[in-house]
Parts: structure tokens; sequence; C-alpha cells
């Protein structure tokens, strides 16, 4: 929805918040619902209301449970039947520099200042490690903004008795903790009210009030950033950047002014900002995130600008070229499905607000972030918090690798007549196993990232994959895959729930990069070993029909199950007797 | 800016705010008689009276407003 993109319009926001509200639930898309308690230490009532707009934004469809007013503290040490009964998947605490106990004062000696650190930090740990405890769910904690006014001016921020120094030291801990919990997170608030203006952010009139530690108008900058977040966690960020390139990449138009005459790189104001810009993109890569791009150009000249000797990108960088006089919208479609990605995965990149209604028209899914003045570029997308990560892992910072290999056997691909001798000279090798510690983060992220090749679309938390690891009841199996041409990581999940002589599969995932490799029967072949040892007689499938997986509908059928079942949705049931079972894997081996 | 101007405008304003086309406000309209409008809300209507005017409301009259005939009075005392 366009008045919740980046630039936004604070008080129209605002404003309308109840009829936006009203549109967004009446749009026709599907959302996965998400229920997210709020507990505070000033006023949510806003935060929460403006937070729902950019959720249902991002398809999701939160519920909240909201404390009583300031009762964070008491709420988190002593939950309430409440807070238990609405078991959250996400917990949010909306503290800030107003919550503070113990302010250091001027005539404190060092080690007063030092204890009072420690106490304000042992108090939010209890905190964060209650919640734990009692929830096992991902947790997101505001940081600490900057006090509004600075009694020791610019000292305030080194001299110990400063209270920005005291700030300072508190997100330092926060940060720490941060990097040694997996299901911790942090909201910038430190980062948001600078963004917005501190004065104006801080403005006592709002906290005196009506108890809002912002500014009113603060408040959807805030709730966007901390969507951000939340969209990250359950795994809804983008992957693609699909660049226009003539005023996108580079001033000018190429087809009109030559190579020679466009303007990117050292010489000029309008050069070194597209520069950049390509610098920006360049890093964007670095985190994973796959470049297309997406031109209205002869091929030939897009790879002309593409080559220019003070460019910053390459041809090589991107994933997929389209340059073509075709519609964009078209061209977007053909990227996503040679990706083997939906549409609805990508960020077009476009000055021209004309290409950018084209695509979201047809695909109302994809963000088109404003593309006004090159200066703003950066700004705009970094804003748009579209490829925001809730965590890195190896697979995403070897992802564009990943891409390039791919290129690479689809060329070997159409040197084959035989497809099956096309699979043999891969040469491929799976890593079958069950979970491990170290790669429970990635088998989350894949598994709440997977629409397409997904045959429950069921969704876990780090700590639900944790349980299955650890649960006798339980089968979770990874598989990752390398070939000749590289290493796919990590690409595939099966779960199943053992349940007397019966194994029910509730999870069975596999990423689109490695479609009709055989890698499926290979996870078929290790089940039915696992499940053979467990003295397990009969495996269930279950497929429940979404509009993303309709390639997985005969899936068991090709394992060679038995359909028991179907309902008027169109869900069905499969089974399996695991004796005389034999391999299906024919092309993989296995390490 | 007179009385029934004041009044149409903040007729469009508190529809947007309630998201209820069907409001139709009196000098002699309290929060009893619209059901949305509760402690919280009254916050963001205060927040859009504000800036469609362009005034800002004194912190003891934003507590103190009885109804809207008051909000009416304050906006034709300090708006230009």
């Amino acid at each position: 929805m366009k008045e919740l993109q980046y630039p936004f319009d604070s008080h129209y926001i605002l404003q309308k918040k109840k009829s936006l509200r009203r549109s967004l639930l009446s749009d026709g898309s599907a959302r996965f619902p998400k229920k997210i308690a709020v507990l505070g230490g000033s006023t949510t009532s806003d935060i929460v209301r403006i937070l729902e707009l950019f959720l249902l934004d991002q398809g999701i469809e939160p519920s909240f449970y909201e404390c009583e007013y300031g009762q964070y503290e008491q709420e988190a040490l002593f939950p309430g039947d409440d807070l238990k009964a609405f078991q959250p998947d996400l917990i949010f605490l909306h503290t800030s520099s107003r919550n503070i106990r113990n302010w250091p004062e001027a005539s404190d000696t060092p080690g007063v200042i030092c204890q009072k650190l420690a106490d304000e930090t042992s108090r939010f740990q209890t905190i964060w490690n209650s919640l734990r405890d009692h929830f096992h769910c991902p947790m997101i904690q505001n940081n600490f903004e900057a006090p509004f006014f600075r009694l020791l001016g610019n000292a305030d921020c080194w001299d110990l008795r400063g209270r920005s120094h005291f700030i300072s030291e508190l997100n330092r801990a926060l940060e720490a903790y941060a990097r040694e919990h997996e299901d911790f997170y942090i909201s910038d608030l430190n980062y948001t009210s600078a963004d917005f203006g501190l004065s104006r952010f801080s403005d006592p009139y709002y906290w005196n009030m009506y108890k809002y530690c912002m500014c009113l108008d603060a408040i959807p900058c805030f709730a966007h950033s901390l969507a951000s977040l939340i969209k990250a966690i359950f795994g809804r960020g983008k992957k693609v950047l699909a660049l226009d390139l003539d005023n996108t990449l580079w001033g000018g138009v190429i087809g009109d002014d030559g190579v020679s005459g466009i303007e990117i790189g050292q010489e000029n104001g309008t050069a070194q900002s597209y520069y950049e810009f390509q610098q920006y993109v360049k890093q964007l890569k670095s985190l994973g995130i796959v470049l297309s791009v997406c031109s209205k150009n002869d091929e030939e000249n897009a790879l002309e600008g593409l080559n220019h000797p003070e460019g910053f990108l390459k041809p090589d960088d991107f994933a997929v070229i389209k340059a073509n006089w075709d519609n964009k919208d078209s061209n977007i479609l053909q990227t996503a499905q040679e990706l083997g990605l939906l549409p609805e995965s990508i960020v077009f990149a476009d000055d021209n607000p004309v290409e950018r209604d084209i695509v979201t028209a047809r695909f109302p899914g994809i963000a088109a972030p404003v593309m006004d003045r090159v200066e703003n570029y950066i700004l705009h997308l970094d804003r748009g918090g579209y490829f925001e990560p809730a965590s890195l892992n190896e697979d995403d910072l070897k992802r564009a690798q990943m891409y390039q290999e791919n290129k690479k056997r689809d060329i070997e691909r159409a040197q084959f007549s035989d497809y099956g001798e096309y699979l043999s000279s891969l040469n491929m090798e799976a890593e079958i196993g069950e979970f491990i510690p170290m790669y429970i983060p990635r088998i989350t992220q894949l598994t709440n990232k997977s629409n397409q090749f997904n045959l429950t679309t069921r969704r876990y938390t780090p700590d639900e994959m944790e349980a299955v690891m650890n649960s006798p009841e339980y089968i979770g199996l990874y598989g990752k895959l390398t070939d000749k041409f590289g290493d796919n990581g990590l690409v595939s999940v099966v779960v199943g729930h053992i349940a007397g002589d019966v194994l029910d599969i509730d999870l069975w995932l596999m990423s689109c990069r490695v479609l009709k490799r055989d890698m499926e029967y290979a996870m078929l072949d290790a089940l039915a070993a696992e499940a053979a040892a467990r003295n397990i007689s009969v495996i269930r499938g279950y497929y429940f029909p979404t509009k993303k997986n309709h390639m997985v509908k005969d899936l068991y059928e090709s394992f060679g199950f038995t359909k028991i079942s179907e309902d008027e949705n169109g869900s069905t049931v499969w089974e399996l007797n695991t004796s005389g079972y034999t391999s299906k894997n024919r092309y993989i081996r296995l390490l | 800016m007179n009385e029934r101007q004041i009044l149409e405008r903040l007729n469009y304003v508190f529809r947007d705010v309630f998201d209820d086309e069907s409001i139709v406000l009196s000098r002699r309209t309290t929060a009893d008689d619209i059901e949305d409008w509760d402690s919280l809300e009254h916050i963001t209507l205060i927040a859009a009276v504000e800036a469609e005017f362009h005034i800002r409301f004194k912190m003891h009259e934003v507590s103190t407003m009885k109804n809207v005939g008051e909000m009416v009075d304050i906006i034709a005392a300090r708006a230009r």
C-alpha cells in the first residue's frame, strides 16, 4: 500500500489509521497470523495500532496482547494467566530511557555508577530470562534513546556521570546479549529517534500528557522500523533486487547518450552519486540478496553500460539480466521463474513511476520504492527495510555465488540429451542427517521462507526446531547438496512425529534451487531408513494446498505412497509401508 | 473563519479519525455520543485537530475540554 511506503506521511497514517486498517483487511490477500505480546513501560496503544498496519501490509495478520500500563517488568517476571493463555509467537518489550530507574548523579563515584549500570543491566536480563523460561519465543527489546538534555553538554557522552554515557554503556550490554542469544533481537530505538530528530522525538509534552515515550508523529517511523524486524524474524523479507539501468544505476539514457555519455564514476557530483548507489547495491549482494537487471534497452547497450570502466557493478554481479523492449511486468515474472522464486520476493527499483505502477499493479506483493532523486536512492531502499535480515548465515553470504553456479549447471544441462546422464555428470553428493545445533538457524530460516516445495507450510521457531532435535518422539532430517559446480548449502528439511508404529510427516520442504535433481528421493531414502531403524511400519504424508505449493500436490504419489483420503479443500493424506521399501535415489552419493 | 466553518472542518476530521461517515457534530457533542471516543482516541483526535487548524492546545485544555463547543471556541480564538 503506497500510503505505508517510505517516505510516508505520519499525520495521514495517524489520522486515517482506522480506514487504512479496514482497507488492508478487506484486500483479499492471504496473511500469516501471528500473536504478539507487547509489554510496555509507556503507553503502547497507538504504537500497536500503527504497527498492525505495517504488519498487515507485509502479509502478517497480528493479534496483540498489551499488558497493563507500564507493567512490563511485573508481567515478565510473573506472567499473568491472560498472557500465558495468549501463547505469544513473539514478545516485544517497549521500554525507553523513561524507564531507567537510577541515573548517575553528579556526586556519584565511579564505583557507584558502575553498580547502577550493573543493576539496570541485570534487571533487564532477569526479565529476558524469565520470558524465555515461560514462553520460548523470540523477544524484541528496544534499546535506549539518547537523553533529551545533556547536563554535561559535550562531556555528557564520555564522563561517567553523563546520562548519555550511561545510556551508551547500557546499550553495549544489550548488544552483547543480542550477540549471545539467538532468540533475542534489538529494536534500535536509538537509531530511529536520531533519524526522526531527537528533540522532536522526545518532546516531554507527550510523556507528561499521555505517557508516550515519543511524540505522536514519530510513531509511524518507529512502528515501521519495528515491523521490518518482525517480518524478517518471520521470514518474510524480500530476496531479490531487480534494477532498472537508465537513471537508476547511472545518470542518463545509454541508448541516446552512448556509453561515454552516461554519468557514473568520479567525474562530477551526479556520477559520484550513482557510483555510491552502485556500491550500496553491491553491499546488498554481499548479504545474499540476488541482483537482477530489468531494463528497456538493447542487451548490447545494457552490457556496455554495465562494463563501463568507472562503474562499480559488473554484468557478473547480476544473476539475471533482462534488457529488451518487452513490458517490465513480463520480464519480472520471467526473472522470478528463472530464479525459482515468487514475484513477491522481488524489490523493483526504477526511477520511472509509470514502470513501478505497471509492475505493482500486476504483482501487488512486489515492493517498488519511490526513486525520485539519486541522492535519495540509498535512503529509500534502506529505510524501506525490505532486505533486513533476522540473522545471517553461511548460505546467505554465498547466495550470489550459488546462482552463478546454477547458471553453469544450466549450460551443462543443455549439452545432454538424456537427463539421467546429466544428473550423473553433476557428481552430486548429499549430507543428510538428523538435526544438529549448528544447523538449527539455517533449518529454521529455510522452513519459514519456503513456500513452493512445501507440503504442509508449517512454520517453526528456532526453539521448536530445537525441541524436534532433542525429542525422541520426533525425527528431524536436514539435507545439504553439493555437486561439481559448487555447494548448494542446506536445501531440504523433513520433520516427522512418531505415534506408536506410525510416523506422521509434519514438514517436508526443499529449496527450489535444487528442483529435479532427485534430492527428494535421497531424503525419502534416509527417512525410510530412519523409520525402519525405529520399528515404524507406516509413514504417513500430508499435503495442504496453498496458493503457492501446487507443484508438490502429487509428490507423495511419485514416492509410491497410496492416497488414503482427500477432503473438499484438496488436502490429502498418504501412506507408505516401510517393509519392502526400495531406494529411489540413483544419482546422489551420500556422505 | 466563523463557527459554522470550524464545525464543518472539525466534522471532517472526526469522520476521518473514527472512520465513520455518519458523524454529525454539534456544539453539544461529547465523548459519550461517539462510541470509540475514549481517552486513547482523544490523543489521536487532538493531534488531528491541531494539524488541521495549525494550532496547539494547552495541556490543561486537552484534559478539561467538555464538549465540541469548547473545542470550537478555542480554535476560533487561536487559529488565524
